[in-house]
């Protein structure tokens, strides 16, 4: 019981045990942060330390020089080619994706067919890569052989756009959702059209959620082995003097096929590349990931919040 | 109180009769939300260039009557309205009516003050823009300002963000921005209730100055607001249906303010009025 009359400042003490829970909790937090962290920086330095050699001495010629069976000269420019090239097909697809999220949000009906496009789009995200690739093989690479010239860089940047989109569907969808409905009504209350509330309320709030999910893509399609596996990507290939059509066209490889591949040699020499290769992948990854948070830190900045 | 003083010293007493100045007339309005029957059967006229009060305990359909006055319903797919809304002898709810034309004409403030995430100017650009005025709009933007007794405030700030401003300030940007497509009608939800005392009196000295331009509704929780801006008073409450056990909202009484307050003709508005209920 307490003593109404008087007060002691022992009374007030936070007792031992206290909250017992509640600190575990808080350490099971903090080592789960730690973790995460650790894990980061023991591949960070990890692949620093693997690629020193090549990172130290010859960083430039190795981002500009293709594919060889000498160590001295083997380089990513292929792979970064091709990465850049897929990235760009992804960004293609952009408008596409954002565009089915918007409809699905803002103009189908609540009917049992707009549910079941909203499952199979869930679904499609969850697919895993090496199918899209199996999907590559009989669209793109067989089946629209005329375009892109079978086994090529058009083919795979097609076939992991295809396997991005479900990713930008959804979450331009749910940044759509996540727009206030005062402010829809506010627009709508002052003799907006849909399209009008749409263009000029919702979607600028919605941009910084649609970059992200944008980013998001781009960066899984960077990372992406599987499907250029099945796509038949190569580890070396020579361009001779084909233009930048054919280029397209003929034979292509991407920094995760060259992290793949400079893995698989035998000789323990080539374990630099590999290490190198995947730094330069990680740069790109983090790059990218910048952009997207500065983009959206001016967008929200120029939004007032 | 020109308005009120008119009717009493012309013995005007019937507040639902059908009158050349009436800007509303509603017939049997029922609203359902999917299966839930909210508001039912519900007649009202509202005279032109008066402040009508909606009051009423939570959940008796106040604020539904006041979407349907501009159509904004409409955004709820389950929402469904029965009955005869006429604006100016015009059905609103005519299949050629247009719900966009419809709020050009009666805007709406909302119970929370939303002003858009742009600059101030923006803001009570943004109606004239939609409605398609191309140009310079200082002008109107000035004036919009200006009534909205906001101009002396912000006209140094103009350019700065909505969102910076206090909560009084925004929802008088509201009623500005409301003001700046030229509506015949102000629709206000419930628009002090995010406001403290001195930032609600002056939205109330507001409405009273710009009541000689507008017809103005008004749904408020706040009985006392009603009394002191209102010329007349509809009182609604809810019902629990018995087959259903839903509330359903339905008008009690519809008088010139002072008698909804002073000597009101139903028992359950007595009871609320004097705090009994409700």
């Amino acid at each position: 019981m307490h003593d109404r009359q008087t007060v002691s400042l022992d009374s007030l003490r936070a007792r031992r045990g206290d909250d017992a829970a509640g600190h575990v909790f808080f350490l099971l937090i903090t080592a789960a942060v730690g973790l995460a962290f650790f894990i980061v920086a023991a591949v960070g330095v990890d692949v620093v330390v693997e690629a020193w050699d090549i990172l130290a001495n010859r960083l430039w010629d190795f981002l500009a020089s293709p594919s060889s069976a000498d160590e001295a000269k083997s380089g990513v420019s292929q792979g970064i080619r091709g990465s850049a090239l897929i990235a760009a097909f992804v960004i293609l697809t952009f408008p596409a994706g954002v565009g089915a999220a918007i409809y699905l949000e803002e103009y189908a009906d609540d009917t049992w067919l707009s549910r079941l496009i909203q499952v199979t789009v869930r679904n499609l995200a969850g697919v895993p890569s090496i199918v899209y690739g199996l999907l590559g093989v009989a669209v793109f690479v067989k089946g629209l052989d005329g375009l892109t010239g079978g086994r090529s860089v058009i083919a795979a940047g097609l076939a992991i756009a295809v396997l991005v989109l479900p990713v930008i569907v959804i979450t331009a969808g749910e940044a759509l959702r996540a727009v206030p409905t005062p402010l829809r009504e506010g627009a709508y209350g002052l003799g907006a059209t849909q399209w009008e509330v749409i263009r000029t309320q919702v979607l600028p709030a919605a941009l910084p959620g649609i970059l992200t999910g944008t980013v998001l893509g781009v960066a899984r399609a960077l990372g992406e082995a599987a499907p250029l596996l099945v796509i038949g990507a190569v580890g070396f290939y020579t361009t001779g003097n084909q233009d930048f059509v054919e280029q397209l066209r003929g034979a292509f490889t991407a920094l995760p096929m060259n992290i793949a591949n400079y893995a698989r040699l035998p000789a323990e020499t080539w374990r630099g590349h590999a290490a190198a290769a995947s730094f330069v992948l990680l740069v790109l990854v983090f790059l990218i990931n910048l952009v997207a948070i500065v983009v959206r830190a001016r967008i929200s900045k120029r939004l007032g919040r | 109180m020109t308005m009120t003083e008119f009717a009493i010293t012309a013995g005007v007493k019937a507040a639902s009769g059908t009158g050349a100045n009436d800007v509303f007339t509603v017939d049997g309005l029922n609203v359902f939300y999917g299966d839930h029957h909210a508001v039912s059967e519900v007649d009202l006229a509202v005279k032109e260039r008066e402040i009508t009060a909606f009051i009423g305990p939570s959940g008796c359909g106040k604020s539904t009557v006041l979407r349907c006055f501009n159509r904004m319903n409409d955004l709820i797919d389950i929402a469904r309205v029965e009955g005869t809304v006429r604006y100016h002898g015009v059905d609103l709810y005519d299949e050629a009516v247009d719900p966009v034309a419809v709020r050009r004409r009666i805007g709406m403030v909302f119970q929370k003050p939303n002003p858009f995430p742009k600059s101030i100017f923006d803001n009570v650009a943004y109606g004239p823009r939609v409605g398609g005025r191309k140009g310079n709009l200082d002008e109107v933007v000035e004036r919009s300002l200006r009534s909205a007794g906001l101009w002396d405030e912000v006209k140094d700030r103009l350019s700065e963000s909505a969102l910076g401003m206090s909560g009084g300030q925004q929802q008088r940007l509201c009623i500005a921005r409301a003001i700046a497509v030229n509506p015949d009608v102000l629709l206000m939800d419930e628009p002090c209730s995010a406001l403290d005392p001195i930032a609600t009196g002056v939205i109330e000295e507001l409405m009273k100055e710009i009541q000689s331009e507008y017809t103005i509704i008004i749904v408020t929780h706040n009985m006392q607001q009603a009394a002191r801006v209102s010329d007349r008073t509809a009182f609604f409450t809810a019902e629990i249906d018995e087959r259903s056990g839903q509330r359903r909202g339905k008008l009690v009484e519809f008088e010139e303010t002072g008698t909804i307050f002073s000597n009101p003709g139903d028992e359950r508005t007595e009871a609320y009025v004097t705090g009994r209920f409700g």
